[in-house]
């Protein structure tokens, strides 16, 4: 096992370097001079201009350019944002607790809801649930979610009034941050008030985020089941007489799991992608409208280190589900 | 569409109409499927004859009617059919000169993303050694980003616009084709036929182009239908963020970034765009689900 780690481990090393270069690039690669295009329309002195040059680093050779920023990375130094003066890692961990309860809340519907949907159309397959189902996941899976938002806030927050249009909580709430996301911080500080702010606000743009993990799911996991039921030793467990619950829930559910945990966690780099458009429709205070606002405010330094920042973690997390799959089922270890 | 068809002939023998016929078998089997198609071929037919379609040219401002609902929901205008917009527009004749954008972004992007990720994966795939390691490496570094936030970024490099979202979206999608390609290469590379063309002489480019590659097709034309849809997401998304196509093009993303502020005053404004949006990618996707199914033996309903 600890071989199978080191080893996916050494694999991803040069996509690190690589994510690395390509975010080091992504300054360099703006059309004109870096440093003028970070001072946008007001421009520098050449005075200004040569302190500015001197403190990036850019009279030095590209190579050693790349050493520093790297060396910089090392030590947890992503660079001061150019439009709050801040270091940008600190405007990343302000916002972040925030993206991730969005996205764990998302998923938390999509695996509600998509894995039953999903292992009752197999059941049922042909039936006119299974068609429904299947149809309703497609049209999810093909759906433009920044309209989708748009159409849910014209009729739970415009028509039926049931839901706030943006933000994570009603402004009169205050409560000491501890954990950064909104319901375990209302809970600790014992308001329930607020927590029932918090989850009112959260919940159009959950169902938003989690629409299309939902769908992929559901279609995941009624075609894994589909496979899995028509195995030998689902067979035999029905020939021994089992009670048909039994064949489904451990014989079948077990085996079709596999595939379906690793979907889960290849939506990851989805949930970022759905997080940028979400949380601008929502004005969800998170990295993607972080980012989109960043972008629009010719924000470089914070562009770039939240593309790094982003890269790295969907990574990460796409390695711990690669050893958790092998966890779960053997046979990839011994390969 | 036309791409679809003919690289079906082409996979099976020269002269035979079987491989079609059984293939159009399974996929007509598939109802979804077929309803798809036929949006599909309805919509290219709306963007061909767009400008002799639509009521109105795109960009006419009727400053009297702003924001008018639509004849069937209290408006009072009925040469409007789906209403007009914040400046008057006719909401309708924008959509129908809409889905020239979208099928031009989506047969540009998949060509585009088609031609150099099958390039790349069938030269990693034929060479392997330092070559196919340094391009899947690349691939892997592309597929690390989240697709619409690398594809934000490549807009912000090399500015907003439709051109250079198509291009960023191409940039984004190819790695799917390359690492395809490659593994079809991968398993095609040691069969006997392949070994006979190259002891017949067949050059490298013969051998990847013309023996290996037909062979490699069914994957890919599933992976292109699905790049289809998506490309046109991505390019709405952008287009909605305004990173994608400029005002006053009437691109179905674009017409949506404003669309915000008319939540709760025209909702026709919001609601109509998006609509043209999923019906169309629903559509492909119907025909992708339908390909797949024809195509993949594996699947293939007994």
């Amino acid at each position: 096992m600890l071989r199978f780690i080191l080893q996916k481990l050494a694999l991803i090393v040069p996509t690190v370097i690589g994510i690395t270069i390509a975010s080091f690039a992504f300054i360099r690669l703006l059309p004109g001079d870096p440093i003028l295009a970070m001072a946008g329309q007001h421009g520098v002195t050449p005075e200004r201009y040569e302190i500015l040059k001197e403190q990036f680093g850019y009279n030095l050779p590209i190579w050693q350019q790349y050493f520093n920023y790297v060396a910089g990375i090392l030590q947890g130094n992503f660079g001061v944002s150019l439009a709050t003066k801040r270091p940008v890692i600190e405007e990343f961990m302000t916002l972040f607790p925030a993206t991730v309860e969005l996205a764990l809340f998302a998923m938390l519907i999509a695996v509600a809801l998509g894995i039953p949907a999903g292992i009752f159309a197999a059941i049922k397959r042909g039936s006119w649930f299974d068609q429904i189902t299947m149809g309703v996941a497609l049209t999810g899976y093909s759906m433009p979610i920044f309209w989708w938002g748009l159409l849910l806030i014209i009729f739970f927050s415009g028509y039926l009034g049931w839901t706030p249009v943006s933000g994570r909580i009603a402004l009169n709430f205050f409560f000491p941050r501890v954990t950064g996301f909104m319901l375990i911080d209302s809970l600790i500080a014992g308001k329930p008030d607020a927590f029932v702010s918090a989850l009112r606000h959260l919940i159009l743009p959950a169902i938003v985020l989690g629409t299309i993990p939902l769908a992929v799911i559901a279609r995941q996991t009624r075609s894994a089941m589909l496979e899995v039921l028509g195995e030998d030793y689902v067979r035999t467990a029905r020939a021994k007489g089992l009670e048909p619950n039994r064949v489904v829930g451990v014989h079948a559910f077990r085996n079709a799991l596999i595939p379906v945990v690793t979907t889960i966690g290849l939506q990851v780099g989805l949930l970022m992608a759905g997080a940028i458009l979400t949380e601008t429709i929502f004005s969800w205070p998170g990295i993607g409208k972080w980012m989109i606002d960043s972008i629009s405010k010719r924000d470089y330094v914070s562009v770039q280190s939240g593309l790094l920042l982003i890269a790295l973690i969907v990574m990460a997390v796409n390695l711990i589900v690669d050893i958790l799959y092998a966890v779960i089922n053997p046979r990839i270890r011994v390969q | 569409m036309a791409a679809e068809t003919t690289t079906t002939t082409s996979s099976a023998a020269p002269g035979r109409f079987s491989g079609l016929r059984e293939f159009w078998y399974y996929f007509s089997m598939n109802h979804g499927a077929v309803l798809g198609l036929t949006v599909f071929l309805l919509l290219i037919l709306v963007a061909i004859f767009a400008p002799v379609l639509a009521p109105f040219s795109p960009d006419q401002q009727f400053r009297e009617f702003i924001r008018m609902a639509p004849p069937w929901a209290g408006g009072t205008q009925p040469q409007f059919f789906l209403g007009t917009d914040e400046v008057g527009r006719d909401i309708l004749s924008r959509l129908i000169h809409g889905s020239r954008y979208s099928l031009m972004i989506g047969f540009i992007v998949v060509t585009g993303a088609l031609i150099v990720g099958v390039t790349l994966g069938l030269i990693a795939g034929y060479f392997r050694g330092w070559v196919d390691a340094l391009i899947m490496r690349i691939m892997d570094i592309i597929l690390a980003f989240p697709s619409l936030l690398l594809a934000l970024v490549l807009v912000a490099i090399l500015g907003p616009g439709l051109f250079n979202a198509m291009l960023a979206i191409a940039l984004v999608l190819q790695p799917h084709f390359a690492r395809l390609t490659r593994a079809a290469v991968l398993s095609e590379k040691s069969r006997e036929y392949v070994t006979s063309a190259k002891v017949a002489g067949a050059s490298h480019i013969r051998l990847m182009f013309v023996t290996i590659l037909p062979n490699c097709l069914g994957p890919l034309i599933v992976q292109a239908t699905l790049s289809f849809s998506n490309a046109i997401l991505e390019a709405a998304a952008l287009g909605f963020l305004g990173m994608g196509a400029q005002p006053p093009t009437p691109e179905w993303g674009t017409m949506l970034a404003r669309a915000r502020e008319f939540i709760t005053s025209a909702w026709w404004i919001v609601t109509m765009p998006g609509l043209a949006i999923l019906i169309t990618v629903l559509a492909i996707n119907l025909v992708g689900d339908g390909l797949r199914d024809a195509l993949d033996p594996k699947l293939k309903r007994s």
